[in-house]
């Protein structure tokens, strides 16, 4: 058997190798954006693409999110695959008309005569002391726009592989990263992959409860599952890795062979991706449910600055070990 | 604003250098989009159009005027009240009134109606039903053309109410800063839906263009020998890459904001409406002076017109028969 490569890089490093792979393979993949060239973005991750590619495919922008995201739809529509680049998730906002009522809508509309094969890159998670405007998660609002394909890669494996994937999907995709896990670091093989959407991957096996876990929160659920084991809990986390497509089947399954799910994600619990992938496993697995499946999302708050407030308003290890063990009535 | 006062002077001699043929196939065009906006409001109020539509009429100089001066692989994007941009731009009555009538031969197989007609053939990147919605998209498509050296330009079509959306001047900045080839053409036909342009716009129209750096002109909406000729020699600036243009087409919409729309006196008078049908209105103009420089009597026209209608009937008719969608297409087309 040859030697494999093993090599780690941290997730804002696999998702910059697969831009740049990206960009080597295919002229017309270029990125757009605030400082997304020699400032490489304020993260880093775009740092030396400028280099490589030039100002004419790494853009600098003025500040304004609407406005060149909308040349990106048009762009997309008529021959390039552009990245645009949202420096904080919590600036979609302002890019709303664009992604959800063009960009999802074109190929529909138009009877499948236009396409819009585009990226936009975004954050999201809290713990930065960023307070309420550059802290927030919003990948639950695209997953409910049909139209729309939405990525949350939770290590470096899976970001390199789904950015790769984003950038060649002929449709739009968004594509959160969690801005507190760019230093995270885990093994990214040299040679190629890909890694397709609506494939959730199994993060760990276990028998007696299901914690499925999005982006910022699989760590979470790792950590808890630690404790879980030390307690005699053996817990299964699973990453759906796309809220859409969602790989519904992967989810009911693990929760039918555990027999209880708790679903954790950073966004708000209210009307979020807790409460779509709940009601999936809830109807998929009733008949081999030993409890009702729990929720575990973000407080219904504006997130604040405060330290302390601010850590009380995420799901912790603490709080889902405490969770899958009530549900597994160990105490 | 009683009077028809919303034109600058006529730009004369423009259209001397076409050929009668093309100056004949500009004045069927016209004739066509006014044909197919009366047949548009004949079947609203037959009940066999589902929903509503917006209505160019009086604006059809407009359309014809800066398509004409297109090619067929230039790039428009178009509004709400775009079946006159789809025409003009090339697309055929029979399929614009299957899409509107909601059937499978339209131009977005029934899915996208009478403000979604898009069409990748005649360069269409479709119509748009959020004002202002479709001025990144131009750009857009600007930009594909300029970082893939095609040569191509975008024309943004949208009204005076689309001024009012911050977006555009976002992207005016942005085609400025990139030297986009991208013309935007805002066609004021002075109400915003039920309210007077004057009551929503402050200061200069054409000053906000001008502060970009970008160069902005206004022509007769009315007029479409001015209009092409200006946006002809706009078109080959932009086209040589100068960077965007901006031109300002004042004209009036003689229907309501759409069909529905027919007492309208609590916003504007009747009188305004007859002065600008009476005076004003652009295939009269054309027909004038086209009789006048003897290219063509007015049975030449006449004749034309009647072709037209046969055409215009002919495709109504064709939509009428056309087949609806089958239900399982319902769930097609939401990704490539």
């Amino acid at each position: 058997m040859p030697e494999v490569a093993v090599r780690e890089l941290t997730l804002g490093e696999a998702v910059r190798e697969a831009l740049a792979e990206e960009m080597r393979r295919d002229p017309r993949v270029c990125l757009i954006g605030e400082d997304v060239a020699e400032a490489g973005t304020p993260f880093k991750v775009l740092s030396g693409l400028v280099e490589e590619f030039g100002k004419s495919r790494v853009i600098d922008t003025p500040i304004s999110e609407a406005g060149f995201t909308g040349v990106a739809v048009g762009a997309a529509m008529t021959g390039l695959r552009p990245v645009v680049d949202i420096m904080f998730g919590d600036f979609v906002t302002l890019t709303m008309d664009q992604m959800v009522n063009q960009a999802a809508k074109v190929h529909y509309m138009s009877g499948g005569a236009w396409k819009v094969p585009m990226v936009m890159r975004a954050t999201l998670g809290a713990s930065r002391r960023s307070a309420a405007q550059h802290s927030q998660s919003l990948h639950a609002w695209f997953s409910h726009i049909p139209g729309l394909k939405v990525v949350l890669p939770s290590t470096p494996y899976d970001a390199k592989g789904l950015m790769k994937t984003a950038i060649r999907d002929e449709n739009p995709v968004i594509f959160f990263e969690d801005k507190m896990m760019f230093k995270f670091k885990g093994p990214v093989p040299t040679e190629e992959y890909t890694i397709p959407f609506g494939v959730a991957d199994i993060k760990r096996e276990g028998d007696d409860i299901t914690i499925v876990a999005t982006s910022s929160m699989v760590q979470v659920a790792l950590g808890a599952a630690n404790m879980l084991e030390e307690i005699g809990i053996s817990a299964e986390v699973v990453d759906p890795r796309t809220t859409w497509p969602l790989d519904e089947k992967t989810l009911i399954e693990s929760a039918k062979k555990t027999s209880r799910a708790i679903v954790v994600d950073e966004g708000y619990e209210r009307y979020g991706v807790t409460a779509e992938i709940a009601s999936v496993i809830a109807t998929g697995a009733f008949y081999d449910l030993d409890a009702p499946v729990k929720r575990i999302g973000a407080m219904h708050v504006p997130v604040p600055f405060s330290p302390h407030l601010e850590d009380a308003t995420i799901p912790s290890e603490q709080q889902v070990f405490e969770a899958a063990r009530a549900m597994c009535k160990r105490t | 604003m009683t009077t028809a006062t919303n034109q600058p002077k006529s730009n004369s001699g423009a259209g001397s250098e076409l050929s009668t043929e093309r100056l004949l196939h500009m004045y069927k065009q016209m004739v066509s989009i006014r044909l197919f906006e009366e047949q548009v409001n004949d079947l609203y109020t037959r009940a066999l159009m589902p929903g509503l539509a917006h209505l160019y009429i009086g604006e059809e100089a407009v359309a014809v005027g800066i398509c004409e001066a297109l090619n067929r692989d230039d790039y428009i994007t178009s509004t709400h009240r775009g079946h006159g941009h789809c025409l003009a731009k090339g697309a055929a009555p029979d399929r614009m009134f299957a899409e509107l009538l909601g059937k499978e031969a339209g131009y977005c197989r029934g899915k996208g109606g009478s403000m979604h007609i898009a069409d990748p053939k005649s360069g269409n990147l479709g119509a748009n039903a959020i004002v202002g919605g479709s001025v990144g998209i131009a750009a857009g498509a600007a930009f594909s053309a300029k970082h893939l050296g095609t040569k191509q330009v975008a024309v943004c079509f949208f009204g005076e109410g689309a001024l009012g959306q911050g977006l555009l001047y976002e992207v005016m900045n942005l085609a400025r800063l990139w030297d986009l080839p991208v013309i935007y053409v805002c066609e004021n036909n002075m109400y915003n839906e039920y309210t007077h342009f004057s009551e929503t716009t402050a200061g200069e129209i054409l000053a906000r263009p001008a502060a970009f750096g970008i160069p902005a002109e206004s022509v007769d909406g009315q007029d479409v020998r001015a209009i092409y000729a200006t946006a002809k020699r706009i078109v080959d600036q932009v086209r040589s890459g100068k960077g965007p243009a901006f031109l300002l087409c004042n004209t009036y919409r003689y229907k309501g904001h759409h069909v529905g729309d027919v007492n309208r006196e609590y916003y504007r008078a009747k009188t305004e409406e007859q002065r600008w049908m009476a005076e004003r209105d652009p295939i009269k103009i054309f027909t004038d002076w086209i009789t006048g420089q003897k290219l063509a009597d007015q049975a030449k026209l006449d004749e034309i017109q009647s072709r037209a209608k046969v055409e215009i009937d002919a495709a109504a008719e064709f939509a009428i028969k056309a087949d609806y969608p089958g239900l399982d297409e319902v769930e097609e087309d939401i990704y490539a």
